[in-house]
C-alpha cells in the first residue's frame, strides 16, 4: 500500500495480552475486521477546504437525522380537525385546526426544547441543501465528474433531487398556511400535465384538494422512504469515493497515478470528526439565536388566506421564480378541446427539466467533445478549462436570476422598486444573463491562462529597476520556482476534434459522416479558443531571444560597470 | 327561493320585516354614533382653525372647499378618521409625487391635526376617529385577530404585518411602528391602495382584535431573532450568509497548514 | 498534446501562438515534475512549548465542551418555558448556546489537536487502474458463461424464458392495482368542474359566516366571501374541500368605474357596482386577494398575475392567462346577496379535460 508505514513485516501473530487486543483478536477471529482495518488505517486522503463541502452536507443530514428523531417523539401527522385549547401562542387559542399543526405548536410551546429542535432541524435542511450545490460546484469547476466519477457524479445529482424532496415534503408536515398554499401551487402543476394531470393531482391528495391525506402520505415519504433512499445512496457516494481515492489538487508531485495527503487515522479522523461537530454546533448557534418558519405566524391550513412573501424555501425559489418570470398572454392553448397550460407547462416542467438534464449529460459531453477516455484523478484549475468554467457560470446565473425572480415582491419592497419592472428586468436577464456570464467567463480565464503564461516566461516582476550604460532602464524580473511553473503548466489544452474525412480513398461516401460533423461543431465550441501550457523550449526562447527585461551576460557587465550598485542574484 | 317566496306571504312576515328595519337602523345608528358624539366635543372654533389650516396647506391640490381637483380626491364626506390618519401618519400634506404617498414624519402637531379633522368632518358626515377604547388591545382577543388579519390584510401586509409589494412600485407598509389608532383608521378609511373595511364587514370589536393581534406579534419570534419576519427567502439568505459563511470559514481552517 | 493538433481539417486557432519550432531543439517537450515540495516543521515540531500550549487549548476546550453540557442541564431545569413569547424564547436560546458550546467544544478542540500536535507529514500512495486486470476479467466472464449454462436457458428454451420475464414483470401489478385504484379516493375528477355554489346560496363574510347585505358593501370595499352554511359543516373536511374552490373575492365598484364584466347577453352578474369573482388563480390556484382600490387591480401574491376587477377579471400582467370565473349575484328579498348560480366555468388553474 503506502510506500512507508506497511513495510513492516507482519509476523506471526503472538497471543494478545491487553484487552484491548483481546477484544481485538475475539473480533477478528469471528469476522476478520483486520483486513478492512489494514485497508483503511492509514489510507490517504488529499487534504484541501474544498473537499470539506461535501462533508457539511453529510454531517448536516445526520444532524437533520438526529433532530427528525426528536420531532417524531412529538409530531402527529394527521388532519383530523381540533380546536386548539393550549393558552400560546394567544394567536392560536381556540382556533379550529388540524392535529399535526397543534402538536406543532405544542412540541415549540410546551416541550422543552422542542422549538430548539425544530429550529436547527430546518436549519439543517437548508445548510444541507446548501451545502449539497456548493459542493456540485467544486466537483463541476474542477472537472472531479471525470472519469471514473461519472457514475458518483449521477448519484449526487440524485441526492440533491431526493434533498429536495425532502425538504418539499417536510415543509409541508405542519399544515400551515405558507406550506398549504405551497401544496395549493403544486398541485396546479401537476394538474396542467396533460392528458394524466387531474388523476395525479387525485393520486397526491386522495381526492381533491387539500383533503385529509397528504400530511400523514407526506410524513411517510419524509421519515422513511426519501431519508432510506438517501442514506442508500449517501453510502454508494462515499464507498465508491472510498473505491476510487479522492481527487487531489494539482501540485507537485500529484499525477493521476498517486494520492497524496494525509492518513485517515488519526489526521483525517479527528478532522473530520471535528468537522462533524463543528457543522452540529453551528446549527445549534443558529437554532438558538435565528426563529425558522415561525408556523403560528402562518396560522392552521385554511384554503383562503395567502400572506405576501409567499415563497418556498430557497432550493425551490427557482421554481418559483421561473412560474412568476413567465408571460401568460397566448401561452395556454386549446387542442380539440383539451387545454395545455404551457404558462405552466414551461416554467415548472420543461424548465427544470432542462437544468437537470444539462447537469447529468454534462460528464458525458464533455468526454466525447474531449475524445477523452483516460482516468483523471489530478483535477482541474477552473481557468484551464475556459469552456466548462464559462458553462458552469452560465448555469449558475441562470439558477441565481430564477431564484432571485422568486423574490421579486421582496426585492421590490427592499429596493423600492416596481415589481412588474422586476419582472420584466428578469424576463430579459433570464436569456441574456447566462449568455454574458459564459463569454465573461470565458474570457476571464483565458486572461488568466495568459498572465500563467506571461509568469512562467518571464518570472515576477521584483521591483528593481536597473538602468543599462546606453539610458535603457527595464525591471529585473524573477524566474519562478520549479513549484510555482509546475502549478501553471501542468495542464493540457485540448484541441477541437479531427474527424476523418467525408469520402474514403475511392470517393464513396462515408457513413456517419453528419454526426462526426455535428461533434466537431460542438468540440470547437469547446476548445477553439485555448491557451496552451508554456514547454521548456518556448522558457529558452524566451531566454535567449534576449527580452528586454532579461539580462544576458554581457549586459549584466555593462550594467554592474554603469550602475555600480545593482546586483543581481538571477 | 320559492320556499322564501312562501314565507314572504307569512302573517309574521311583516313583524320580521319591521325587526329587521329595526336592527339595521340600530346598525347604522351604532356606526355612526361615535361620529355624532365626536362631533359633539368639537367646537366651532377648532372648525374655524382647521378650515384656515386646509385653505394654507391643502387647499392647492384638494380644492378650496376640499372638493377635489384633476386626480385628486374630494375629501367631503371621508370624516376626520381618513385625515387623522393621513396627516398624523405625515403621509399628507405630500412632498411629492411617487407611487403612493408614503409615511414621513408628521407636518401638524396633534391639535393642529385635530382641527383639520374637524374642519373636513363638518363638510360632510364620515367615520370618526376611533376612542381609546376601541383601539385598546388589551380588550381584544388577538386569536380571532389573527384569523382576521390573515383573511383579510396578510396578502398585503406579510402574516405578521412585516408588509409587502403591490403593483407598479407600490407598497402595504410594514405595521410594527403604526399606532392603534392608525391601524384603526386605516381600515377604516382605506388610505390609498388599500380598500376600505367598512364596520359590517369587520366589526368594531373585531377591528380591535385585529389591532390586538398586531401588538401581539411586537414580541418578537418566540425563535429567536425574527430574522425581519419576512418569510423562507431571508431565511435561506441569512442560511447561507451565516450557517454556510462559518462552515466554509471553518472548513478553511481545518484545510490549512498548521504554522 | 492530441494527435491531431496538426491535422489540416483544424481550422481552430490558438490564442498564443506557440514560437518555431527551431527553437524547442534540445528541450524535453514537457517541464518535468518537481515531486512533492518539501515539508515544513510547524512550530509545534520544533518547540516543545508550543506544543504544550497547543496541549493546553485542546484540554480547555475539551472542558469547555463539559461545561456546556452542563450548562444546557442546568438551563434546562431552571429556565421552563413558560408559554410565552419571551419565555420560550429565553429557554431556547439559552438551550441552544450551551448545546452549541458543547458541540463547537469538542469541534475546535479535536481539530486543533489534529493539525497541530498529529503528523503533519504527506504521504503519498499508489492509485490503481479501476479496471479489473485482463486475467481476472476473463475468469469473471468464464464464470458467468459457466453460469449461464448451468441454468440450462442459453440458446433454447424460448417459452421458458418468456414466461420467466413475463412473470416477473407482472408481479408487481398485483400490489399496484390495489394501490392505485384506492390512492386517488373516488377518482372523480369531474369535481374540478363545480363548486357548492348555487342558485340562492348568500353570500358570508370569512371566517365568521355572517351573510352579507347589499347595502353593507360600500363603494371601495373588499369582502372575503364564503358560501352560507352551518357552524358544523365549516368545522369539516368536506367544508376545506368546498371552501378550496368556492372561495369568492367581492368589491363594489363606481357603477361608472366597471367597464365590462363577465355577463352574457341578456343577464346581469353584478349588482349596482357589486361584482365577485373566484378568488383562486387561473394560473396555479393561489387566492389572489390583493385588491388596490385606486387601480381596481388583483393581484396574486403568489407569482404576481394581475387581474383588471373593473375589466372583467381579464389578466393585465403576470403568468395566468385566464380572467377569474365570475360568480353572478343578485340580491334576495331581505337585502342580502346571494348567487344567482355556481361559475360558469371550471375555477381555479386549468388542466387538459377542462373545456370537455
Amino acid at each position: 500500500m503506502s510506500t512507508a508505514t506497511h513495510d513492516t513485516k507482519r509476523e506471526a501473530p503472538a497471543k494478545p495480552t491487553t484487552t484491548v487486543g483481546k477484544a481485538a483478536d475475539y473480533l477478528d477471529q469471528r469476522t476478520s475486521i483486520g483486513v478492512a482495518v489494514k485497508e483503511f488505517a492509514r489510507k490517504v486522503f488529499p487534504d484541501h477546504w474544498s473537499f470539506m463541502l461535501g462533508e457539511i452536507a453529510l454531517f448536516s443530514f445526520v444532524v437533520l437525522i438526529i433532530s427528525g428523531f426528536f420531532l417524531t417523539m412529538f409530531f402527529e401527522p394527521s388532519m383530523a380537525l381540533t380546536t386548539y385549547e393550549g393558552e400560546h401562542p394567544a394567536t392560536m387559542h381556540g382556533q379550529l385546526m388540524s392535529v399535526a399543526f397543534a402538536s406543532t405548536l405544542d412540541m415549540s410551546f410546551e416541550v422543552r426544547g422542542g422549538l430548539l429542535m425544530r429550529q436547527i432541524h430546518h436549519w439543517s435542511a437548508l445548510i444541507f441543501m446548501a451545502s449539497i450545490v456548493v459542493h456540485m460546484m467544486r466537483v463541476f469547476f474542477t472537472g472531479a465528474f471525470r472519469k471514473p466519477r461519472e457514475i458518483n457524479w449521477i448519484v449526487g445529482i440524485l441526492l440533491m433531487i431526493l434533498g429536495l424532496a425532502a425538504g418539499f415534503t417536510g415543509y409541508s408536515l405542519p399544515d400551515d398556511v405558507l406550506s398549504g398554499n405551497g401544496l395549493r401551487i403544486t398541485d396546479g402543476v401537476v394538474k396542467s400535465i396533460p392528458l394524466i394531470g387531474s388523476f395525479m393531482s387525485y393520486m397526491i391528495f386522495g381526492g381533491e384538494f387539500p383533503g385529509h391525506h397528504i400530511v400523514p402520505r407526506l410524513f411517510t415519504l419524509h421519515i422513511f422512504v426519501v431519508p432510506g433512499i438517501l442514506l442508500a445512496l449517501i453510502a454508494l457516494h462515499l464507498f465508491l469515493m472510498v473505491l476510487q481515492k479522492h481527487t487531489q489538487y494539482p501540485g507537485g508531485g500529484r499525477t493521476d497515478k498517486n494520492v497524496v495527503g494525509y492518513p485517515a487515522l488519526p489526521v483525517y479522523v479527528a478532522k473530520m470528526t471535528g468537522n462533524f461537530f463543528m457543522v452540529f454546533g453551528v446549527l445549534a448557534l443558529m437554532g438558538a439565536t435565528m426563529s425558522i418558519n415561525n408556523v403560528w405566524n402562518y396560522g392552521p391550513f385554511d384554503p383562503s388566506p395567502v400572506s405576501a412573501g409567499a415563497q418556498p424555501d430557497w432550493y425551490m425559489l427557482f421554481l418559483e421564480g421561473s412560474l412568476r418570470l413567465m408571460p401568460g398572454q397566448g401561452t395556454e392553448w386549446v387542442i380539440f378541446g383539451y387545454t395545455l397550460p404551457l404558462n405552466v407547462l414551461i416554467p415548472a416542467v420543461v424548465i427544470p427539466g432542462i437544468l437537470f438534464t444539462f447537469l447529468i449529460v454534462y460528464p458525458f459531453l464533455e468526454a466525447r467533445v474531449t475524445g477523452d477516455d483516460r482516468e483523471h484523478h489530478v483535477l482541474d484549475r477552473p481557468r484551464n478549462k475556459p469552456a466548462r468554467t464559462g458553462l458552469g457560470v452560465a448555469f449558475l446565473t441562470a439558477f441565481i436570476i430564477l431564484a432571485l425572480a422568486g423574490s421579486n415582491d421582496l426585492i421590490a419592497t427592499h429596493f423600492a422598486l416596481s415589481i412588474n419592472a422586476i419582472t420584466w428586468v428578469f424576463r430579459v436577464l433570464f436569456f441574456v444573463g447566462p449568455v454574458f456570464a459564459y463569454w465573461v467567463t470565458k474570457r476571464i480565464c483565458l486572461g488568466l491562462q495568459r498572465k500563467d503564461r506571461e509568469l512562467v516566461l518571464h518570472g515576477h516582476e521584483s521591483g528593481r529597476i536597473v538602468r543599462f550604460a546606453n539610458g535603457e532602464y527595464i525591471e529585473v524580473h524573477t524566474p519562478l520556482d520549479d513549484q510555482e511553473r509546475w502549478l501553471r503548466v501542468n495542464f493540457e489544452a485540448p484541441a477541437p476534434l479531427a474527424i476523418a474525412p467525408k469520402t474514403d480513398a475511392r470517393g464513396v461516401k462515408r457513413k456517419g459522416y453528419g454526426a462526426d460533423k455535428r461533434w466537431q461543431g460542438l468540440s470547437r465550441f469547446f476548445y477553439e479558443d485555448r491557451v496552451s501550457p508554456v514547454t521548456p523550449a518556448e522558457v529558452a526562447a524566451a531566454h535567449s531571444h534576449g527580452e528586454h527585461d532579461e539580462l544576458s551576460g554581457s549586459e549584466r557587465q555593462a550594467v554592474e560597470a554603469g550602475a555600480g550598485t545593482t546586483s543581481r542574484e538571477h | 327561493m320559492k320556499a322564501l317566496a312562501a314565507r314572504r306571504h307569512h302573517r309574521l312576515a311583516p313583524v320580521v320585516l319591521l325587526l329587521l328595519a329595526l336592527l339595521t337602523t340600530g346598525g347604522v345608528y351604532a356606526a355612526l354614533a361615535p361620529s355624532t358624539a365626536k362631533a359633539e366635543t368639537v367646537s366651532t372654533a377648532d372648525i374655524e382653525t382647521g378650515k384656515k389650516l386646509f385653505q394654507a396647506n391643502c387647499a392647492t391640490c384638494h380644492g378650496a372647499n376640499a372638493e377635489g381637483t384633476d386626480g385628486v380626491p374630494s375629501l367631503v364626506g371621508v370624516g376626520a378618521a381618513a385625515v387623522d390618519f393621513q396627516v398624523s401618519t405625515g403621509r399628507m400634506p405630500m412632498q411629492m409625487n411617487g407611487p403612493q404617498a408614503e409615511a414621513k414624519p408628521p407636518q401638524f402637531d396633534a391639535e393642529q391635526t385635530a382641527a383639520l379633522a374637524a374642519y373636513v368632518a363638518s363638510l360632510g358626515a364620515g367615520p370618526a376617529i376611533p376612542t381609546d377604547e376601541q383601539v385598546d388591545p388589551t380588550q381584544g382577543d388577538p386569536s380571532n385577530g389573527m384569523a382576521l388579519f390573515r383573511t383579510n390584510c396578510a396578502m398585503c401586509h406579510n402574516a405578521v404585518g412585516a408588509g409587502g409589494a403591490l403593483s407598479e412600485g407600490k407598497f402595504a407598509p410594514a405595521l410594527w411602528e403604526t399606532s392603534e389608532r392608525n391601524i384603526y383608521q386605516a381600515m377604516l378609511t382605506g388610505p390609498q391602495s388599500m380598500p376600505v373595511f367598512n364596520d359590517a364587514n369587520i366589526t368594531p370589536d373585531e377591528k380591535r382584535d385585529i389591532v390586538s393581534f398586531l401588538v401581539e406579534q411586537r414580541e418578537g419570534s418566540a425563535g429567536g431573532n425574527a430574522l425581519g419576519a419576512l418569510g423562507p427567502v431571508s431565511e435561506g439568505l441569512w442560511a447561507f450568509v451565516i450557517g454556510l459563511g462559518l462552515l466554509i470559514g471553518a472548513a478553511v481552517w481545518i484545510g490549512a497548514k498548521s504554522s | 498534446m492530441s494527435e491531431n493538433q496538426n491535422n489540416p481539417a483544424d481550422t481552430s486557432h490558438e490564442v498564443t501562438v506557440t514560437p518555431e519550432a527551431g527553437t524547442a531543439v534540445g528541450h524535453p517537450e514537457r517541464f518535468p515534475d518537481p515531486g512533492v515540495p518539501d515539508h515544513k516543521h510547524r512550530l509545534t515540531d520544533t518547540d516543545p512549548r508550543a506544543a504544550k500550549r497547543a496541549e493546553r487549548t485542546v484540554t480547555i476546550l475539551f472542558v469547555l465542551s463539559i461545561l456546556g453540557t452542563v450548562g444546557s442541564i442546568v438551563a434546562y431545569v431552571m429556565v421552563p418555558p413558560d408559554g410565552t413569547t419571551s419565555g420560550v424564547r429565553l429557554s431556547t436560546l439559552l438551550l441552544g448556546l450551551c448545546l452549541a458550546v458543547s458541540l463547537l467544544g469538542i469541534g475546535i478542540a479535536g481539530i486543533h489537536w489534529a493539525k497541530s500536535l498529529m503528523g503533519d507529514k504527506e504521504m503519498v500512495q499508489e492509485r490503481h487502474p479501476l479496471a479489473t486486470n485482463e486475467e481476472d476479467r476473463a475468469i469473471a466472464v468464464q464464470d458467468l458463461n459457466e453460469g449461464l449454462a448451468d441454468s440450462g436457458v442459453v440458446g433454447r428454451r424460448g417459452v421458458l424464458k418468456g414466461a420467466f420475464f413475463g412473470a416477473l414483470a407482472l408481479f408487481p401489478l398485483a400490489i399496484a392495482v390495489p394501490l392505485i385504484g384506492s390512492v386517488g379516493g373516488d377518482w372523480n375528477v369531474s369535481k374540478f368542474k363545480h363548486t357548492m355554489w348555487k342558485n340562492g346560496t348568500r353570500l358570508a363574510i370569512d371566517p365568521s359566516g355572517r351573510p352579507i347585505k347589499a347595502a353593507d358593501v360600500t363603494v371601495g370595499s373588499v369582502f372575503h366571501v364564503i358560501p352560507e352554511t352551518t357552524e358544523e359543516f365549516r368545522s369539516t373536511h368536506e367544508w376545506i374541500n368546498e371552501k378550496s374552490k368556492a372561495v369568492v373575492l367581492m368589491v363594489r365598484l363606481n357603477p361608472e368605474d366597471l367597464r365590462t364584466d363577465q355577463s352574457p347577453e341578456g343577464e346581469t352578474w353584478s349588482h349596482e357596482g357589486i361584482v365577485a369573482y373566484s378568488k383562486i388563480c387561473t394560473h396555479v390556484g393561489c387566492p389572489v386577494a390583493l385588491y388596490e382600490q385606486q387601480t381596481h387591480h388583483l393581484l396574486c401574491p403568489c407569482h404576481q398575475s394581475t387581474f383588471d376587477i373593473a375589466d372583467s377579471a381579464k389578466v393585465v400582467f403576470g403568468p395566468a392567462n385566464r380572467r377569474l370565473p365570475q360568480l353572478p349575484i343578485t340580491v334576495d328579498d331581505e337585502g342580502y346577496l346571494v348567487a344567482q348560480d355556481d361559475f360558469a366555468e371550471p375555477i381555479g388553474p386549468s388542466f387538459w379535460e377542462r373545456l370537455k
